[in-house]
């Protein structure tokens, strides 16, 4: 007895010490001064927590847990460690999936058990389930989509219904599970059934686009669904770090879905966000002017300042190296380079200041659209590499458009413009830009990699 | 714990984490997102209770598969936002400063 005792203190004492390692750790994640240290304060408080839960009391199956912790961490440290740094939001989708698998588990164990002592642990572990199987199946959709394995968007007639009905069918299995009414195995296996296909079929009709935001918006839930399992097996470490996840992560989606002009209902219900169809009004005149890379070259050598409006092709194409590389040249001839971040360039906000991070581009360089926006105007040469919407400038003035109020670079602005594009195709959201027509714009047709490469040859033959 | 403290707990987390990342800079959102992601890794010690308790093979089966997920997000969690943040560290040293006061207003 006394030994279980003192076993429990220190359980409880390190879960208390991981709660505090982890909001730690998350506060020293949103500042980029001390962003490095904050993943290993939280990283410490995971040690902790876990080497505790093997003192747990009572527990037993100690060579399935740790056979099942050692293949689930490796695959995963592989993973993470290999996956190209343009991949990171799927990866993100995938493990935060997993979470949410993991706390739909945990429910669909104690219920199949069928020993509920109170209604209100039943509830929660109905709830908690619910939302981690949603979470589970809603962010392997997402992961899908993003890593071009699930190229379209189901959508049809009543699609909201149908998913209403799900929920509805799913709350009501729930509700009767945990009233005691139909605590039998098969209810339970029908309720995880619904939440598993709610969460493919809210998820499936959203597009590649919106994605981010509805990444965050479960990863949000997947920490909801802890914060409820830890209710039910009375884990306050569970509950804090869930709950802090939680409140945080709408927080954090809020604020995405913000810098892309869409509110949240918006992107989970309207179905737009990778094929707008008949998107603009008006049809754009005139046509696109092409370049060769040696004008190009000579134009921006002798330039006063270039500023630089990357996008998620240029990641795509894996240019990022050479655009830095042709910058230093340009700094080199004495002209002022500038990049213009987008909130959302990349696939999410802040990622493709990771992706120029990794290309070693100094922070000073880099300026967001609020500090940018005011420089076009000064600009010689706006180079547009791999991106699109975000400096259509029809979300300025075109009200029909798909993306009409959202806040863009204004490139147009610049007294060159030069887009880098694969192709005439539309953007990811399939709305036709107008930048591409106007008249001080021209195009260099070409993968990204290659066209910079082309630059840098054109800049120093100059 | 009673219910009532469980409330308290939860409401008490609820304001931590919106004011922990209520001033975070753009810049920061996808290591962030990454970083809150890693955080619910702790569902790995509900699973390894889950599994410690199960006794028959069905409640043993969900309970391996719940530690192996959970350990994956965890693990993956950390992996990959450790590398991000590892290379703002690495550019930090000559623009840091600029990158912190970005944002934040």
């Amino acid at each position: 007895m006394d030994v279980t005792f003192s076993a429990a203190a220190l359980i409880q004492a390190s879960y208390l010490l991981t709660a505090f390692l982890f909001i730690m750790g998350l506060k020293r994640m949103s500042s980029p001064v001390t962003a490095r240290s904050g993943i290993l304060w939280a990283g410490a408080g995971m040690l902790v927590a876990t080497l505790a839960t093997f003192f747990y009391p009572g527990l037993t199956n100690f060579p399935l847990i740790i056979v099942a912790i050692v293949i689930g961490s490796s695959i995963a440290w592989f993973s993470g460690r290999r996956v190209a740094m343009t991949d990171i939001p799927q990866m993100i989708a995938l493990y935060n999936g997993m979470g949410g698998g993991a706390a739909a588990a945990i429910a669909a164990v104690e219920l199949y058990r069928g020993e509920q002592t109170s209604t209100a642990g039943a509830t929660l572990a109905v709830v908690g389930g619910i939302i981690g199987a949603v979470s589970f199946s809603g962010s392997l959709i997402a992961f899908g989509k993003l890593q071009g394995l699930i190229r379209k968007s189901l959508r049809f007639g009543g699609q909201q219904l149908l998913n209403l009905l799900i929920l509805a069918a799913a709350l009501l299995l729930g509700g009767l599970i945990a009233a005691g009414v139909l605590l039998t195995p098969a209810a339970v296996t029908g309720l995880f059934a619904a939440a598993l296909l709610l969460g493919l079929s809210m998820t499936l009709p959203i597009g590649g686009a919106d994605m981010p935001v509805v990444i965050s918006l479960y990863n949000a839930l997947t920490g909801l669904a802890v914060a409820f399992e830890g209710f039910v097996l009375g884990n306050a470490a569970m509950i804090i770090a869930g709950t802090v996840v939680g409140s945080a992560g709408t927080l954090l989606t809020q604020l995405m879905a913000k810098a892309m002009n869409r509110s949240l209902g918006n992107v989970l219900f309207s179905g737009f966000g990778d094929s707008a169809g008949a998107a603009t009004g008006g049809a754009i005149a005139g046509s696109m002017k092409p370049i060769e890379a040696a004008d190009v070259g000579v134009m921006m050598a002798f330039a006063q300042k270039v500023i630089i409006v990357p996008g998620y092709g240029m990641a795509v194409a894996q240019a990022q190296h050479k655009v830095w590389e042709l910058c230093q040249l340009l700094i080199d001839r004495g002209v002022t380079v500038r990049f213009a971040i987008h909130p959302v360039a990349g696939r999410m906000p802040g990622h493709m200041n990771v992706l120029l991070a990794e290309a070693g581009v100094p922070y000073d360089l880099i300026a967001d659209l609020d500090e940018i926006n005011a420089e076009f105007d000064t600009a010689d040469v706006a180079l547009i590499i791999g991106a699109n919407d975000v400096v259509n400038p029809v979300a300025r003035n075109d009200k029909s458009s798909p993306i009409y109020g959202m806040p863009i670079l204004n490139a147009d602005k610049a007294k060159n413009v030069i887009v880098i594009k694969r192709g005439q195709g539309a953007g990811f959201s399939g709305i036709e830009n107008a930048l591409f027509y106007l008249d001080n714009t021209r195009m260099l047709y070409g993968d990204g990699q290659a066209a910079a490469a082309a630059l840098i040859t054109a800049v120093k033959s100059v | 714990m009673t219910g009532i403290v469980a409330l308290y707990i939860f409401m008490l987390a609820a304001f931590t984490g919106y004011e922990v990342i209520a001033k975070v800079p753009v810049i920061l959102h996808t290591p962030l997102m990454s970083g809150s992601n890693f955080v619910h890794g702790i569902v790995l010690v509900g699973a390894m209770v889950a599994l410690g308790n199960a006794v028959t093979p069905l409640e043993k089966t969900i309970g391996f598969v719940g530690v192996l997920l959970a350990a994956g997000n965890a693990v993956g969690g950390y992996a990959v936002t450790e590398r991000m943040l590892e290379m703002f560290k690495s550019s930090g040293a000559r623009g840091g400063k600029q990158g912190g006061g970005k944002g934040a207003h």
